[in-house]
C-alpha cells in the first residue's frame, strides 16, 4: 500500500508542474499582458511585479522564482486591488466556495447513490423510469439555466427561501441545491448503471445460492464494487462543482472565489486570474491523488496489477 | 445458379444497420432524433422568414411579452431586440460550435488514440501518459485565461473546445484499437498478409465507428454546454451576436420583469441537451460492445 | 422411495423474452438418492444449468419453473425467497464453473466463508472463522490461516475451486450442485478437485448433482446419469447402463462422436447429424489434386524461442521477460499432423504464433519449404503467407463482426489477387465455402447470424482460399460441442487427405490430438518435453508430466475408469515469470532428485521418443 501510494504521489507532481507553467507561460505570452513593458501602470503596481516576478531576469529563472513563491503559497500582487495580495483574496473567497463546494459534493453523494441504488433494484419499474427522467432532466439542464429557474420559483414567485447572498443556512440551499443537480444526475445514473452490472455477476450468484438474504448480498457484496465507479468519478466530480460554483457563486452574490474569479476574468485582473486557476487546479490535482488512493485501499486488485 | 445475387438481400449487421434499428426500436431515442431535426431546421429557416433583424430594434416595443400579433414570438429584450430571431441566431452558435468543436476532438482523438493504441508499447505508454497529465488539467479554467488574455473570438473557442474533449475520445480509441488489435480476426488478416494498413482500414476503424458514433453524441451537449457558460459569464460571442448561454445570462438579470427572456433560450438549450443525451444513450445501449452479451 | 434426498417431477422451465416464450426444461424427472451423484450431461443449452437453477431458485428475473422439486420431501419449487434462504447455501449448496468469477474479488476468502457459516449456523465471528479454516484444510489447503486473508485473486484456479467447495460444503449440505465445476480448469487441476469431490462425498455423507459436458467426467464420478438435449430427459438410468447399453440414439451418437484417449478409433468420427457436405464433394472433385510428395520436409522450427516483456508491479521495478516458448525445435513433412499439447500457460499459442510469424521471435529459426522466414523481406513474407494459414480457437472472434461471409473468405484474394473480377471472385469464393459444407445462401450472412460449428467453417474456408500448404490450428474445436467438434475434426482430416496438408494441431485436450495426430509433442512451462509419434507417445509415455497428463484426462468408460489408479499430480504450474531451475516440472514430479534441479534436461532419444528427463529410463 505505501509503495502504491508513494508511486501515485510521484506521478502526481510533473501533472501539477505542467498545470503551473501552462498558466504561468500563457500569460507571459498573452498580448497586452501584465509584463508587457509598453504599458502604462500605475507605480506601486508596477514596483510591486518587479519585485514579485524578477522581471529583468531570464524567463527560466522567473518560473522558478515564481514557483518557489507558490511553494510558500505566495500567489504574487494583485493587478485590481491594489491593497491586497491574491493570496489574501484566495484566503478570503476560499473558506465561502469551500463551504458551497464541499455540501454541494456531499448532496450530490449522498443522494445520488442513493436514487441510484434504488433505481436499480427497481429496474424497469416506475420507480426507475421515474428517477431515470429526472436523472436525464438533471444533466441536460445546465445549473446556469436552473439556477435562475430555481430562484424565479423559490425566491421570487413563492418567496420561500432567500435569492442569495451570505446569512443563515437559509441563503446556502438554493446555490448548493443548484451547484448539486447535475452531479446528482450524473452520479444516479452511474450508481444505477454499475449495480445493474454487479448485480449481473456470477459471486453475486454465489452469494445467493449460499442463502444469504438480499438485504445482506447487496450490502456486503454488491454495494462495494458497485461504488466504485463512483469513487473513481469523484475527482472529475470535484472539478465540475468548481467550475460550476463559477457560475453559482455569480448568479446568487455568493462571496467566493469563483466570483472573484469571474470579476477578475472581466477586469483582466491577469495575476488573480492566474492565481485562481492554479490554485483550483492544485486542489483538482491533489483531490484526484485523494481519490486515486482511496479507490486502491478499497479494490484489493489494484494494487496487485 | 446465381445464388450469390438471389441471397444479397439478406441483412446483416453493417453499422448503418444498427443505428438505424436502434433508433426505430428505442421511441425516446427516435423522437429525439425528429425533434433535434426539426430544431436545427428552425434555427437556419426560421430567422429568414421573420420580419425583424437579430439586432435591430423595435423602439415601440421594448422588453414585451411573447405576442403573436406583433410577431415578436418570444417578446423583445430590454433594448427592444426580437427574442425569437435572437434565439434561434444563438441556437446557430450553440449548434455549430457543438458540430465543429466535436470535429476537432474527433479528428485529434481518433489519430492520437488509434495511433497509441495500434503501435502499442513505449510510444502508447508515453502518449496516454500525456493525456493522463492534461486529463488533470482545469481545462475550463484554461479556457477562460484563454479569452482573457487573447480576447475573445469564435474560432478560439472552437479550438479551445475542441482540444478538451479530444482527450476523452482518444482514452476510448486507444482502448478500443487495444482491444480489437488483440481479436482473433486481426491476427487472422495478418496471418493472410494483410498490410498493417488495410488491417486499421477494413478491420479496426469500421469496428470502431460504433463506439465512435455514440461518443459522438454524447460530447456536442458537452461542447454546447461549454460555449454557453463561456457566453453566460459574458466571455462568449460577443454582442450583437448572441449565444444561447448569452440570452440566458441576460434573461436572468430581468427574470423578475420579463421572464421570457429566461425561458425561451433555456428551454431551447436544455431540450437540445436533452434530445442529444437521449439519443446517446439509446445509441449505446444498442451499440457498446460491453452490452452485446445481452 | 420417500428416502430420496432430491425428486423433481415434470419440472419445466420457460423464459420469456423479447422474442417470445422459450422452454428450456420440458417435463423432466430424475432422483438423486442419499450418497448417489447423479451426473447429468448435455451439450451447451440442454437445460442442464437451468434445471439446476430452477431447484435453487435463482433463475434469472424472465426465468419461471413449474412442477415439483422436494427435497426430502419439502417441496422447493413456489418457496418464498425467504424460506428458500434457509435450504440454499445450508441444505443444498452450489459450485459454479468459473472459480474467478464465482468468488467475490473484492472480499477475502475469510470473510467470504464467514458470511455462510453466520448465517446458517448462528456461529460468531470468530468461531465462524475458525470454522472456515477447518474446511480450507478439508479440501487440503495448505497455511489455511494465511489463505483465509487473502483475497481470490491471489490464488490459482484450483485454489479458489476449492474455496468454492468447502464453502458449499461448509454447513454440511444434504446435497451439491456442482455445475460445470472443472471445466475451467487444466485437465491435471481438473483430476485434483474430481479426487477432491469423490473424498469429500463420503467425508460429509453428501449427495451430489453433478453438471457437465464431459462424458468422461461422468463415466468416472457418477453413480447414475441422465442425458439432456434441448431441454428433455434423453436418457436415465445407471452409469453402465448409459454407457454401455444406451437406449437412446442421441445418447449413442454423443458417446461415438467422443475420441477416446484409451483406444485408436475409427478414421471419422461418427457425428450426431452429418454435416452437409455432399455439395462439397462435387466441387472438390473438380480442383485438381496435389501430388503428394511423400515425406517431405516442409517445415523446421530450430531453437524457437519467444519472450514478452511484463509489467511489474512496484515503484522503479523494470519490465521483467517472460519465457514463453524456450528453445523449441521440431520438424514438420508434408501431410503430417504434429499435435502441440499442453496446459494453459504452457507457450502453445506463443509458439503457434510465432511459427507464423505474428509476433516476434527471440531466437532460433523457422524455415518454410527451406527458407528461413526471419530473413524474408516483407513483401517475401507476405507471398509465404499464401502457403501458411491459421485457423482459431473462438470462431466467431475470428471473424470481422462487420464484414459479410463472402468479404471474410475473399480477404486473402484481395491481398494477392487484385486483378481478378468480380465473377471469378465469386466462383473462387463460393467454391471453398461449399468444400467446407457451407452453401451459397450463406455468402452474404454476418458472422453472428452462425453457429459455432458453422462460424469454425468460414474460418476454414479462408484458410483454404490459396490452398495452403500448412494450416495451424490454435485449439480449433475446445470452444465446440463435441457432436460440432467431430464434424470439424473430420472435415479437418478430409481436407489433409484431400489437398496434402500439413498441420499443426494445438490442443488441450489429448484425446482429440491423439486422434487428429501423427506426431505429438507436449509442452510445459515453454519447452518440449516429449516428442514422439503418437502410439509410443501414448502407449509409451516416457515423461513424467506425458504420464500424469494422460493419466489425468477422464475416459468416457466407467469401468475403465473404476480399475484406474488415481494418483493425481499435486501442486499448481509454477509462475512462467520465476520458472523453477533446472527441470521446469521438477517442483511437481513425484521422480525428481537434486539433479532435476541443477541441471536442465535436453531433449533426447529414449526408445522411440525424445524425452528432457534425466530420469526417463528409470520411470516405466
Amino acid at each position: 500500500m505505501l509503495r502504491f501510494a508513494l508511486k501515485r504521489v510521484l506521478g502526481a507532481i510533473p501533472t501539477l508542474l505542467v498545470l503551473i507553467a501552462l498558466a504561468f507561460f500563457l500569460i507571459k505570452a498573452a498580448p497586452g499582458g501584465p509584463f508587457d513593458t509598453d504599458r502604462r501602470l500605475p507605480p506601486e503596481i508596477e514596483a510591486n511585479l518587479q519585485a514579485a516576478y524578477n522581471l529583468d531576469e531570464p524567463l527560466y529563472r522567473q518560473f522558478g522564482l515564481y514557483l518557489g513563491g507558490l511553494l510558500k503559497g505566495d500567489f504574487g500582487p494583485s493587478f485590481q486591488y491594489r491593497d491586497y495580495t491574491v493570496t489574501e483574496l484566495i484566503a478570503a473567497g476560499f473558506p465561502v466556495s469551500l463551504r458551497l463546494g464541499g455540501l454541494a459534493m456531499l448532496l450530490a453523494f449522498v443522494v445520488g447513490v442513493a436514487v441510484g441504488t434504488v433505481a436499480a433494484l427497481k429496474q424497469n419499474a416506475f420507480t426507475d423510469h421515474a428517477a431515470m427522467a429526472a436523472a436525464m432532466i438533471g444533466i441536460s439542464v445546465p445549473n446556469f439555466v436552473m439556477a435562475p429557474l430555481l430562484v424565479l420559483v423559490f425566491a421570487v414567485t413563492l418567496k420561500w427561501l432567500p435569492a442569495g447572498g451570505l446569512g443563515d443556512w437559509r441563503n446556502f440551499v438554493l446555490p448548493v441545491v443548484a451547484l448539486a443537480l447535475p452531479q446528482i444526475a450524473y452520479i444516479a445514473r452511474l450508481t444505477r448503471g454499475s449495480m445493474i452490472e454487479v448485480l449481473r455477476a456470477d459471486f453475486i450468484r454465489t452469494a445467493r445460492a449460499q442463502g444469504l438474504p438480499q438485504r445482506a448480498v447487496i450490502i456486503r457484496h454488491a454495494l462495494k464494487p458497485a461504488l466504485l465507479p463512483v469513487i473513481s468519478y469523484l475527482g472529475p466530480a470535484t472539478a465540475a462543482i468548481i467550475t460550476g460554483s463559477v457560475v453559482i457563486e455569480q448568479i446568487f452574490g455568493v462571496p467566493g472565489l469563483g466570483r472573484f474569479f469571474v470579476q477578475g476574468a472581466l477586469n483582466r485582473d491577469y495575476t488573480l486570474v492566474m492565481g485562481v486557476v492554479v490554485f483550483y487546479g492544485v486542489l483538482i490535482v491533489v483531490f484526484n491523488l485523494i481519490v486515486d488512493l482511496v479507490y486502491g485501499w478499497l479494490d484489493p486488485r489494484v494494487q496487485y496489477q | 445458379m446465381n445464388a450469390a445475387t438471389k441471397t444479397s438481400t439478406i441483412r446483416g449487421r453493417a453499422l448503418s444497420t444498427d443505428v438505424w434499428e436502434t433508433l426505430k426500436k428505442n421511441r425516446a431515442a427516435f423522437v429525439a432524433t425528429l425533434l433535434l431535426a426539426v430544431m436545427s431546421v428552425m434555427v437556419v429557416v426560421a430567422p429568414i422568414l421573420s420580419p425583424y433583424a437579430f439586432d435591430a430594434t423595435d423602439f415601440d416595443r421594448i422588453s414585451v411579452g411573447p405576442s403573436l400579433s406583433t410577431l415578436h414570438l418570444f417578446g423583445t429584450d430590454a433594448l427592444g431586440r426580437d427574442l425569437f430571431v435572437r434565439t434561434m441566431y444563438g441556437g446557430r452558435i450553440s449548434l455549430m460550435v457543438g458540430l465543429v468543436a466535436t470535429a476537432v476532438s474527433l479528428v485529434i482523438g481518433i489519430a492520437w488514440g488509434a495511433t497509441a493504441g495500434f503501435i502499442g508499447g513505449r510510444s502508447d505508454h508515453v502518449m496516454m501518459r500525456i493525456v493522463d497529465v492534461l486529463y488533470a488539467m482545469p481545462f475550463m479554467f484554461f479556457v477562460i485565461l484563454l479569452m482573457v488574455f487573447f480576447g475573445r473570438s469564435i474560432v478560439l473557442i472552437f479550438v479551445a473546445i475542441g482540444a478538451i474533449n479530444w482527450l476523452d475520445m482518444a482514452r476510448i480509441v486507444r482502448g478500443q484499437t487495444l482491444s480489437l488489435k488483440e481479436k482473433e480476426f486481426v491476427e487472422a488478416a495478418r496471418a493472410g498478409g494483410v498490410s498493417n494498413v488495410k488491417i486499421v482500414l477494413h478491420h479496426i476503424v469500421p469496428n470502431l465507428l460504433g463506439v465512435v458514433a455514440v461518443y459522438v453524441t454524447l460530447t456536442i451537449p458537452q461542447v454546447i454546454l461549454v460555449e454557453s457558460f463561456l457566453s453566460f459569464l459574458g466571455l462568449g460571442v460577443q454582442e450583437p451576436m448572441t449565444s444561447w448561454g448569452a440570452l440566458v445570462n441576460e434573461g436572468a438579470q430581468e427574470m423578475e420583469t420579463a421572464p421570457w427572456m429566461l425561458i425561451f433560450p433555456g428551454a431551447f438549450l436544455a431540450t437540445t441537451l436533452f434530445c442529444l443525451n437521449f439519443i446517446g444513450d439509446g445509441l449505446r445501449d444498442a451499440l457498446d460492445p460491453r452490452d452485446r452479451s445481452n | 422411495m420417500a428416502d430420496a434426498v432430491l425428486e423433481v417431477q415434470s419440472l419445466n422451465v420457460r423464459f420469456t423474452t423479447p422474442d417470445g416464450p422459450v422452454q428450456a426444461v420440458r417435463n423432466l424427472e430424475f432422483r438423486v438418492n442419499p450418497g448417489e451423484t447423479l451426473g447429468i450431461v448435455g451439450e451447451s443449452g440442454s437445460g442442464k444449468s437451468q434445471t439446476a437453477l430452477a431447484i435453487m431458485g435463482l433463475l434469472a428475473a424472465n426465468g419461471r419453473a413449474d412442477g415439483s422439486a422436494r427435497f426430502k420431501g419439502d417441496e422447493l419449487i413456489g418457496l418464498s425467497d425467504g424460506d428458500m434462504n434457509r435450504v440454499r447455501g445450508a441444505q443444498i449448496s452450489m459450485v459454479f464453473q468459473d472459480p474467478m468469477t464465482s468468488l467475490n474479488p473484492y472480499l477475502t476468502v475469510g470473510n467470504q466463508m464467514r458470511h455462510v457459516l453466520q448465517r446458517h449456523l448462528g456461529l460468531s465471528r470468530g468461531e465462524a472463522l475458525r470454522h472456515a479454516r477447518t474446511m480450507l484444510e478439508m479440501v487440503r489447503i495448505s497455511e489455511a490461516e494465511r489463505r483465509l486473508a487473502m483475497y481470490p485473486h491471489e490464488l490459482s484456479g484450483g485454489m479458489r475451486q476449492r474455496v468454492m467447495i468447502a464453502m458449499a460444503l461448509s454447513c454440511r449440505p444434504g446435497l451439491l450442485i456442482a455445475d460445470e465445476p472443472t471445466t475451467a480448469l487444466d485437465v491435471t487441476v481438473q483430476a485434483q478437485i474430481l479426487k477432491l469431490m469423490r473424498e469429500l462425498k463420503s467425508e460429509f455423507n453428501t449427495s451430489i448433482l453433478l453438471i457437465t459436458h464431459d462424458m468422461g467426467v461422468v463415466a468416472g464420478n457418477a453413480d447414475s446419469v441422465l442425458v439432456m438435449r434441448d431441454g428433455e430427459c434423453r436418457e436415465y438410468g445407471s452409469v453402465d447402463k448409459v454407457f454401455y447399453k444406451p437406449a437412446d440414439d442421441y445418447t449413442r451418437a454423443l458417446l461415438a462422436a467422443v475420441p477416446r484417449l484409451d483406444e485408436a478409433m475409427p478414421e471419422r468420427l461418427a457425428t450426431v447429424s452429418a454435416p452437409p457436405t455432399e455439395l462439397g464433394a462435387e466441387i472438390a472433385a473438380v480442383e485438381k489434386p496435389r501430388t503428394n510428395h511423400a515425406a517431405r520436409q516442409l517445415l523446421t522450427v530450430d531453437g524457437l524461442g519467444v519472450r514478452f516483456r511484463v509489467a511489474q508491479p512496484g515503484l522503479f521495478a523494470r519490465a521483467q521477460s517472460l519465457v514463453a516458448v524456450d528453445d523449441v525445435s521440431f520438424e514438420l513433412a508434408a501431410g503430417e499432423t504434429l499435435g502441440v499439447v499442453g496446459e494453459s500457460g504452457c507457450g502453445k499459442s506463443s509458439l503457434a504464433r510465432a511459427v507464423l510469424q505474428l509476433i516476434p521471435t527471440a531466437s532460433g529459426r523457422v524455415c518454410l519449404l527451406g527458407r528461413d522466414l526471419e530473413q524474408l523481406a516483407r513483401r517475401e513474407l507476405k507471398n509465404m503467407r499464401r502457403d501458411m494459414q491459421v485457423i482459431f480457437q473462438d470462431p466467431q472472434a475470428s471473424l470481422d463482426p462487420r464484414m459479410t461471409v463472402a468479404q471474410i473468405v475473399g480477404e486473402p484474394l484481395n491481398t494477392f489477387r487484385p486483378d481478378l473480377g468480380q465473377p471469378e471472385r465469386n466462383e473462387r469464393i463460393l467454391s471453398v465455402l461449399l468444400r467446407v459444407g457451407l452453401a451459397a445462401e450463406h455468402l452474404n450472412r454476418y458472422p453472428h447470424e452462425f453457429s459455432g460449428g458453422q462460424a469454425q467453417r468460414i474460418g476454414i474456408a479462408r484458410a483454404l482460399m490459396f490452398d495452403p500448404q500448412l494450416i495451424v490450428c490454435d485449439e480449433p474445436v475446445s470452444a465446440l460441442d463435441v457432436s460440432i467438434q467431430a464434424q470439424i475434426i473430420n472435415l479437418l482430416m478430409d481436407l489433409q487427405v484431400e489437398r496434402g496438408l500439413s498441420l499443426i494441431f494445438i490442443a488441450h485436450d489429448l484425446a482429440v490430438v491423439r486422434h487428429i495426430s501423427h506426431r505429438v509433442m507436449v509442452m510445459y512451462l515453454g519447452r518440449a518435453v516429449e516428442v514422439a509419434d503418437r502410439q509410443s507417445l501414448y502407449e509409451h509415455p516416457r515423461h513424467p508430466y506425458t504420464l500424469a497428463l494422460i493419466n489425468a484426462v477422464p475416459i468416457p468408460d466407467p469401468v475403465v475408469e473404476r480399475s484406474r489408479q488415481q494418483q493425481p499430480l499435486s501442486g499448481d504450474l509454477p509462475s512462467p515469470l520465476e520458472p523453477p531451475s533446472g527441470c521446469g516440472f521438477r517442483t511437481r514430479c513425484p521422480h525428481a532428485i537434486q539433479r532435476c534441479a541443477d541441471e536442465r534436461p535436453l531433449l533426447r532419444p529414449v526408445g522411440k521418443s525424445l524425452v528432457a528427463c534425466h530420469r526417463a529410463e528409470e520411470i516405466e
